[in-house]
């Protein structure tokens, strides 16, 4: 079953020189473990690939059921040297959360995962 | 009876509310107002505002909270920290005894001002005594900018507020003070935590950080079930309520608007974090995966858990320098093919400036509402209504930014069509003050502080 990550999860991002951060967190604590199994470096630097310049780092925080990565290279210099609109960083959250995930039928089932609308989708 | 000691945000950037500090002290009881005026670029912009008057530099804001709060601090208590002294501390204290003076309240403020934190007329001793100042992120020595720095500060943790605050003072003044040390200093100073208490120190910086950007914790730029947060008009600031073990309870006032929840208090946990297991400070390296949240009733979360260990022996030192100089414009295009007219007056508006033998380091262009924030994760953005198209450049020439400057509204009569939006005129030439971040050794710095009545 598809699974839109903007519907399990919520997220803030934030700046810190050149590097934006995005912590996401799972809306339900037994949905955390599908974004550990799912949300791996390489799922998130395949997505913001053409994005951002540098490496993505990801740290775990079982204890708010979130996770915390770090995207190098996302803003253009950063700070009041960049040109871009989101300097800050400040909207990476929602781009992240444009992720859609392929979640086996049994396990959507048993962890109550909300279906991807059809109609309004895909990224 | 345990002992409670609250501690209200007023203030979570240069540029925030200017009612929060007055509705934190007005609400409810409350024993701290905590208010953050510094962000990464305020340094600078305060460093030039001294140049040009040696009275400034300082966050002028700040006296207007001071005027708004003042009844409560001289007949109920109330006791204020706030990073409101920017590269001048005294002068900001000056600024508040003047205050004083004007409405006959003086004989009750005694004003703790921290310094020691102005790295700026030190800056080449300690170049000299072999303090490189390296760049935190590129590793290049401070000597290959030396010339364009314009201010250069070292975040100081919570020690000399408490000091302050054990002299007796009922306003404390910082300068570049991390964020976080506002709110734990008057926890510490409250409880007694040693310098060494760990654990109880990194719970008042959580607490600190989940205070430091105002209403961002209790309903602000919240995403999480954002429809549904009420009266965001009146969006009630955070108050934290801490008790001597370390554990502490965030909350608002009653009647306020907003919501403090598990989400939104995570989300503000989450902002701008780097490794969560070592959020370093001065006083201490924070813990993050050790917090541990809980509903504790309506708009309130309680916060326990925390754990820390001992402190690096660096501090972190701002470093501000000019960079260039930018500038950026917009015009908006509109139906039929929004998006393709603005795609064409941006190639345009290019050869146009490779024409002209302008050179820049860097040309952004972005189309808001097609790809602007989430580039081509947002879809081609073809069918959009209208596009703004939005073009800037930054480079080490003046004359060529300004130039790029007079290239963009001509487009509007002899470039692609169904173009609107340009009323704000010529875009403005800013110079670029860049951020050099690095560290000091501790034992390079020495805060001080007096107390002014």
């Amino acid at each position: 079953m598809r699974v839109r990550l903007v519907d399990i999860a919520h997220a803030r991002s934030g700046d810190k020189g050149d590097t934006a951060n995005v912590g996401v967190i799972a809306l339900r604590p037994e949905w955390y473990a599908l974004l550990v199994r799912e949300l791996t470096v390489d799922r998130v630097t395949a997505h913001f690939r053409g994005m951002i310049d540098g490496a993505v780092v990801r740290y775990e925080l079982p204890n708010l059921h979130a996770l915390n990565f770090l995207l190098h290279g996302a803003l253009d210099g950063g700070g009041t040297l960049s040109l871009k609109t989101d300097a800050q960083g400040k909207v990476y959250s929602t781009a992240l959360l444009r992720l859609v995930l392929d979640v086996p039928d049994d396990e959507a089932a048993r962890l109550a995962l909300p279906a991807a609308p059809a109609a309004r989708g895909v990224a | 009876m345990t002992k409670v000691v609250k501690v209200a945000s007023g203030q979570g950037f240069w540029g925030d509310s200017l009612d929060a500090p007055r509705q934190q002290v007005e609400g409810g009881p409350v024993d701290y107002l905590m208010l953050d005026y510094l962000a990464e670029v305020t340094m600078s912009i305060l460093q030039k505002q001294k140049e040009r008057d040696p009275s400034m530099g300082y966050a002028r804001d700040f006296v207007g909270a001071m005027e708004s709060v003042l009844t409560a601090v001289t007949t109920r208590g109330v006791k204020v920290v706030a990073n409101a002294g920017g590269v001048n501390p005294q002068g900001c204290a000056d600024a508040i005894l003047a205050l004083a003076d004007r409405t006959g309240t003086r004989g009750a403020l005694r004003i703790g001002v921290v310094t020691g934190d102005d790295l700026l007329p030190r800056l080449d001793e300690l170049l000299g005594a072999g303090h490189e100042l390296r760049n935190m992120d590129t590793d290049e020595p401070l000597a290959t900018i030396r010339d364009r720095v314009l201010s250069a500060n070292a975040y100081i943790g919570s020690t000399p507020i408490v000091e302050a605050l054990a002299q007796g003072a009922n306003v404390v003044i910082t300068g570049r003070s991390t964020d976080t040390a506002l709110t734990m200093a008057p926890l510490r100073h409250e409880f007694g935590w040693g310098g060494d208490d760990w654990d109880r120190l990194a719970a008042g910086i959580v607490a600190g950080h989940i205070l430091e950007c105002g209403a961002q914790c209790s309903g602000g730029n919240c995403l999480h079930d954002w429809r549904d947060i009420p009266d965001l008009a009146t969006v009630g600031y955070p108050i934290a309520e801490a008790t001597a073990d370390g554990s502490f309870t965030i909350t608002k006032h009653p009647g306020t608007g907003g919501r403090v929840s598990v989400p939104s208090v995570t989300e503000q946990l989450v902002y701008e974090m780097g490794d969560p297991t070592a959020y370093i400070t001065p006083d201490v390296i924070a813990d993050f995966t050790s917090i541990r949240l809980e509903a504790a009733g309506e708009n309130r979360v309680r916060v326990h858990g925390i754990t820390g260990r001992a402190a690096t022996p660096f501090l972190k030192v701002s470093i501000a320098y000019r960079a260039g100089w930018k500038a950026v414009g917009t015009l908006v295009y509109v139906w039929p093919d929004a998006l393709e007219k603005a795609q064409l007056a941006d190639r345009v508006l290019r050869e146009r400036l490779d024409r002209l033998a302008l050179r820049f380091d860097t040309i952004l262009t972005e189309f808001v509402g097609a790809s602007a924030t989430h580039g081509a994760l947002a879809g081609d953005g073809s069918q959009a209504p209208e596009i703004q198209l939005r073009i800037g450049v930054r480079g080490q020439d003046r004359a060529m930014v300004e130039r790029f400057t007079r290239e963009l509204a001509p487009l509007v009569l002899n470039g692609p069509p169904s173009v609107t939006g340009f009323a704000g005129g010529r875009p403005k030439v800013e110079e670029i003050v860049a951020y050099w971040p690095a560290l000091v050794d501790k034992r390079a710095v020495t805060t001080a502080v007096t107390v002014r009545s």
